[in-house]
């Protein structure tokens, strides 16, 4: 674990236990379920945020993303009675072919991803919009699809199902990025992607590679939020919400620069926002500054870390130079 | 130390416009400029010769104010300085035509020229004052004959309109001194004759010029005298009457070489690596044919831009070849990108170690492992002691100083981290490496090292192609060196035909005799 998840878990910790004393039903059972099926929601999409980052990259489309392909999602599962599973594979393999098409203009056609994206953003919420003729999608009377409802929104022991996909998809992406060969080319393209080019490693796939997992777990995401909310109003569903994966993974150790970032970290991220929009609900501050209250623990946490960055640099240059010291042993 | 120090006694006859006395400049052990003396007259072009490193790009430094010297006087019209600094440079009429051109391509001509000083309205505002703008710029753009206009867009500009449009800059200074540095290194023939004839205009017109080139057919054509700097010093000058190429060559080159030699073990083996009419995008009318055998060290001889670091990259996939075949071994190959170049076994330790060789803020073991990641893993993931045990044993065979494997390649010294650079290719089966500059920015000691490591290298079998612009380094370590000269190979010699002045014949474009 690294110096800076750490961190990011004592305040975790700190502000937790500082809300708890002051509202006690912080640690209820209900509200801490409810806050852990948010963090899994948020969560979700956050770590596939994180790999374009860590390549250099951002992608703003994942609010509108949710929008079109929730809106799709219960089109087909309502009006066309499309058989859920079959209907879940088509948004997750929509993901990833939105995301081949966002890596595609950045590497081929040399576009930045931040146009790419916000031109994505715009482009996926009309789309949307025009889709249902800007009227809410939503389930017809009486239906259910069990299993979904229980994968998506069901618990196990009182632990949401979404915390535990979210966990389980953690679990898998922090094998990939920390332990796999593609994660290792991941953080050489983003540190620097010349020496990477010139080491042999084919750049362009990587890049791709990493829109591709971000937008498939938008995807997966955009079931999720259109079953926790069961209706999906295009003009208002999921805007924003790409803002929250930025925000967690700026938070959680990710460079816009790129190179830089851990799963933990991204994770843990996603855990703080959530909880910070829980206090602001428990503490009786007005929810109107919620954004607010987001955005300034985000400018303390960062600007902290690069003054103890700074700070750590100083003493690391107040050491002898590695040569100095072989020699000295030598 | 910026402070001029009082003017000496007026002399009785004309100062020179400039006068340098025993400048020299050090850099910790390394002495840049060893007590360089010359003077330049008004009305006068000054060719400056050298050999790459020879220290003319410090001496125009110094000049510049961009470096204080450690030592020596410049004087400006008798007006004895220690140093100079940027602005009292410009303000004593000091203006540079670089080789890289300094401009803002979104902007157009006539911003370009005033940058930094546009004239102004009146006004709380102070907006720019274009009209004035223009009417400034136009009569500069007349007098040179410049074909374009102050409105135009500097992207939109070729190359020699932009050289000529440095000009027009330093002439909107009031420069009494114009060094022009490689002006003609990207200008084709007739564009190059142009730039000459406004040099003798402004020459007529009370200029005066130092102009600094690899192109000694110019400064017989244009220069007024010539100096010689080899080594940081000045080693000697030739009047008008005397300026003729031989002279200039022998002026450049004469200086005694150690002999660090090392011959092959063996007899070169059959050609690794073929060239046939192979041709780089950078000059795609100059088809190169070379064959690189097993077991030799050739050397790739030339002076900056001659288009060797370009033949370097296409064949390493990094550009695409504009033409022509490459063949591995006999048998015919494509490299379309540096993972090719590296699945047949060819390596590239390139000349920008810091952004191309290296990740700086990557550990040794993350650099060292980084291009043969696949073969550390197993079913896709990084066998993490794997690759510290090989990145472990590169850094004792190649004697890499630092603490552990784990200490970032941006903490080394050049040497080390050039090292770096070796053990990421060591590690696989090299069949052909391609060094380019090797030891550049490298310790003596480490200096030694790589050069026992090619040969080793070689004797074991492998290719090696070495670019540098070092001659010692060429003459030293190389067992053929090819010279290029402006996108082609001038020339192979053999090690008997080996010689700094055979070289630099090459280099400068004459062919054998």
């Amino acid at each position: 674990m690294l110096k800076k998840d750490l961190g990011l878990l004592v305040l975790i910790v700190v502000v937790g236990a500082v809300v708890a004393v002051i509202n006690p039903r912080f640690i209820s059972p209900a509200n801490l379920a409810n806050t852990a099926n948010l963090i899994g929601l948020f969560g979700l999409f956050a770590i596939g945020e994180g790999f374009v980052i860590i390549t250099g990259g951002i992608d703003l489309s994942i609010g509108s993303v949710f929008a079109l392909l929730g809106v799709i999602f219960m089109t087909l599962l309502s009006t066309d009675g499309v058989n859920w599973m079959v209907a879940t594979a088509l948004m997750v393999v929509a993901g990833l072919v939105i995301g081949l098409i966002h890596g595609f203009l950045v590497t081929r056609l040399r576009m930045q991803p931040f146009v790419v994206t916000l031109c994505g953003l715009l482009i996926y919420r009309g789309a949307a919009r025009y889709y249902t003729d800007d009227g809410t999608a939503g389930f017809d009377f009486g239906q259910t699809f069990p299993t979904l409802e229980w994968l998506t929104t069901g618990h196990i022991w009182g632990v949401p199902n979404s915390f535990i996909a979210f966990v389980v998809i953690a679990a898998i992406m922090a094998v990939v990025l920390h332990k796999s060969v593609f994660g290792r080319y991941l953080f050489a393209v983003g540190k620097n992607e010349e020496a990477a080019r010139y080491s042999g490693i084919n750049t362009r796939a990587v890049v791709v590679a990493s829109y591709v997992i971000c937008s498939g777990l938008a995807g997966i995401s955009s079931v999720y939020f259109a079953m926790y909310t069961r209706s999906v109003a295009p003009a208002s569903h999921g805007t924003f919400y790409e803002l929250y994966a930025i925000a967690a993974a700026v938070l959680g150790g990710c460079s816009l620069r790129g190179g830089e970032g851990s799963i933990l970290g991204i994770a843990l991220g996603a855990v703080l926002l959530q909880i910070l929009q829980n206090l602001v609900n428990l503490l009786g501050i007005p929810s109107s500054l919620n954004f607010a209250v987001m955005g300034g623990v985000i400018v303390l946490g960062v600007l902290i870390d690069s003054q103890l960055q700074q700070l750590r640099q100083r003493r690391a240059a107040l050491r002898p130079l590695p040569e100095q010291k072989a020699v000295a042993k030598a | 130390m910026n402070e001029s120090l009082p003017s000496q006694l007026p002399s009785p006859l004309r100062s020179p416009l400039l006068s340098l006395k025993a400048i020299s400049k050090t850099y910790g052990a390394v002495q840049a400029l060893k007590g360089v003396s010359f003077h330049v007259d008004a009305r006068e072009v000054v060719g400056l010769i050298g050999e790459n490193g020879a220290g003319k790009s410090t001496l125009m430094k110094v000049l510049g104010g961009v470096i204080a010297p450690t030592g020596g006087t410049i004087a400006i019209e008798g007006r004895e300085h220690a140093s100079l600094s940027v602005p009292q440079s410009l303000a004593a009429g000091i203006a540079f035509v670089h080789q890289e051109l300094n401009l803002f391509e979104n902007l157009d001509v006539a911003a370009n020229v005033f940058i930094g000083r546009e004239p102004r309205y009146g006004g709380p505002l102070r907006l720019v004052d274009n009209k004035a703008l223009h009417a400034r710029v136009t009569p500069l753009l007349r007098r040179l004959g410049c074909d374009f206009s102050a409105t135009t867009r500097v992207a939109d500009l070729s190359i020699a309109q932009c050289q000529m449009l440095e000009i027009v800059k330093a002439l909107s200074l009031d420069a009494k001194l114009i060094i022009m540095d490689e002006p003609t290194s990207s200008l084709t023939t007739s564009e190059t004759s142009r730039l000459l004839d406004i040099v003798a205009d402004l020459k007529q017109s009370g200029v005066a010029i130092i102009f600094i080139t690899h192109r000694l057919a110019e400064i017989e054509r244009c220069a007024d005298r010539v100096v010689a700097l080899r080594d940081g010093a000045l080693v000697g000058g030739l009047e008008r009457a005397d300026i003729r190429r031989d002279a200039m060559i022998t002026l450049m080159i004469g200086r005694s070489l150690s002999t660090l030699y090392t011959p092959p073990a063996t007899a070169p083996l059959a050609p690794v690596l073929e060239l046939d009419a192979f041709t780089t995008p950078a000059y795609p009318a100059q088809p190169v044919t070379l064959a690189l055998r097993g077991g030799e060290i050739l050397g790739l001889a030339g002076l900056m831009g001659a288009g060797r670091t370009e033949l370097a990259r296409a064949i390493f996939g990094i550009d695409r070849p504009a033409g022509g075949a490459l063949r591995l071994n006999g048998r015919p190959v494509t490299i379309r990108s540096p993972r090719d170049a590296i699945r047949l076994g060819i390596y590239l330790i390139p000349e920008d170690r810091k952004h191309a060789g290296l990740i700086l803020e990557s550990s040794i073991a993350e650099n060292i492992m980084l291009a043969s990641l696949r073969s550390i893993s197993r079913g896709n993931l990084v066998d993490t002691d794997k690759g510290e045990r090989i990145a472990l044993a590169q850094q004792k065979s190649l004697r890499i100083k630092a603490p552990s494997v784990d200490e970032r390649a941006g903490s080394l010294s050049g040497g080390n981290q050039q090292k770096v650079v070796l053990g990421k290719w060591l590690c696989m089966q090299p069949k052909m490496i391609i060094f380019d500059e090797p030891t550049r920015g490298v310790d003596a000691g480490s200096k030694s090292e790589i050069y026992a490591l090619m040969r080793k290298l070689a004797d074991e079998g492998v290719a090696i192609l070495m670019i540098s612009s070092d001659m010692e380094e060429v003459i030293g370590v190389s067992d053929r060196v090819a010279v290029m000269h402006e996108g082609a190979i001038t020339g192979v010699l053999g090690r008997d035909a080996l010689s700094e002045a055979s070289i630099m014949h090459l280099a400068v474009g004459d062919t054998v005799h």
